[in-house]
């Protein structure tokens, strides 16, 4: 199938995935080391645990153990599971302070009921919407996940995770799941025009939650998808620009808008804004 | 694997339920790891130990000066509270097995992780 390359979940199942060699891109890469730390601390931040206060936290589909050493470094306990091997050797040759588990998350969380304070989980729970074995429904795979998470975390305990939906079919899907589960939430889209620094943050709150998240001021982010509205359907290129005449003035404000929303860094619009140049410019 | 971590793992095979807890450990190799002592993790732990359990495993690893139940007042006595520490946090497991109570099912520890993937009909419909 064409474009299974874009997305590793379509290539098989992630303990395959996760061999040697790519978890030592976690180990040995900057820039993933740099976004997955950059997720943890979002997700953290997001979890509004209040400060000072250790807690015990579950960390699913730990890897290597990037989130749980963000996890250590604010002061917090934290367990691990994860599917692959590989990368929990790899963690274990960076020392981590955490505990790991070698388990399948849709096969349910291993715990006593009312063990953990809180919940994070970084580029993982999309893994369970994928089957990959014929005895495999996604569905069954995410609510046994979901009722199992909901009754490991303490009362008003809350779950933060960061996943990577293929469409909005799946995103349904899953906070499907969530809310047969007993969870209440939203979820949280940052950067919801950039294809690529867009990121989602599924919040999920068990119970009565004692501290209310503070609304996120950025212009860039909302809670809950109130204006990032998913469509199936897509306008051709073409026809969505046929208005507009290429290298004109209006072309070039819509390009620059374009850019701005994007968070990239474009030169103010004045009077001189794609105006008309001398012909041997 | 940590001591803590052990108090709270529990089986999920299908059918089992909350027979499933305790898992009873056996090992074969443990090390002690010094942790730093936070005093306010402890205190918010001890409420959630199972204290049979946690006898029961630091009997089979032959540790010592373990305390036998939570004493009145335990929130501000540092002994009380430095012996629990050492305990959870600094003993661990490297290599053993974990067993579930009610299935007999082994979960082996390897290297100080425990794998806890099960089968298909295992798995809880």
């Amino acid at each position: 199938m064409a474009c299974s390359g874009r997305r590793p979940e379509l290539r098989g199942p992630p303990e395959l995935y996760y061999d040697k060699k790519e978890a030592r891109k976690y180990v040995r890469n900057s820039r993933m080391i740099d976004v997955q730390t950059k997720m943890a601390g979002r997700a953290v931040e997001l979890l509004c645990v209040p400060d000072d206060k250790p807690c015990y936290v579950l960390d699913i589909g730990c890897g290597t153990g990037l989130s749980g050493d963000y996890l250590t470094d604010e002061g917090h306990y934290w367990v691990g599971i994860d599917i692959s091997p590989a990368m929990l050797d790899e963690a274990l040759d960076r020392e981590i302070e955490g505990d790991v588990i070698l388990g399948d998350m849709g096969q349910g969380i291993p715990f006593k009921p009312g063990t953990f304070d809180a919940c994070i989980s970084i580029s993982a729970v999309q893994w369970l919407c994928n089957a990959n074995k014929k005895s495999d429904i996604p569905a069954k795979r995410l609510y046994r996940f979901f009722s199992s998470l909901y009754s490991v975390l303490v009362h008003g305990g809350r779950a933060v995770l960061q996943l990577y939906p293929e469409n909005s079919e799946q995103l349904e899907l899953i906070t499907t799941q969530a809310t047969r589960a007993g969870f209440t939430g939203g979820v949280v889209v940052d950067y919801p025009n950039s294809a690529k620094a867009k990121k989602f943050y599924l919040c999920l709150f068990s119970g009565p939650s004692s501290s209310i998240p503070e609304g996120l001021s950025e212009d860039t982010e909302e809670e809950k998808p109130a204006e990032s509205t998913f469509t199936a359907e897509r306008i051709p290129y073409r026809i969505a620009r046929r208005g507009v005449v290429r290298k004109s003035r209006e072309w070039v404000l819509e390009k620059k808008a374009r850019r701005r929303r994007q968070g990239k860094e474009v030169r103010p619009d004045t009077q001189y804004t794609g105006r008309k140049r001398k012909p041997r410019f | 694997m940590r001591l803590l971590t052990h108090n709270l793992l529990s089986s999920h095979v299908r059918g089992v339920g909350p027979r499933g807890f305790p898992l009873r450990l056996q090992a074969t190799e443990v090390r002690i790891n010094p942790v730093e002592f936070n005093p306010d993790f402890i205190v918010r732990m001890i409420p959630k130990v199972e204290w049979a359990a946690l006898l029961e495993a630091a009997d089979t690893l032959h540790l010592i000066q373990v305390p036998k139940e939570p004493i009145q007042g335990y929130e501000h006595n540092e002994e009380f509270l430095r012996k629990m520490h050492h305990v959870l946090l600094e003993v661990e497991v490297l290599e053993g097995t974990l067993q579930c109570p009610e299935s007999g099912r082994l979960f082996p520890i390897s290297r100080g992780i425990p794998n806890m993937l099960l089968s298909d009909e295992e798995t809880e419909t």
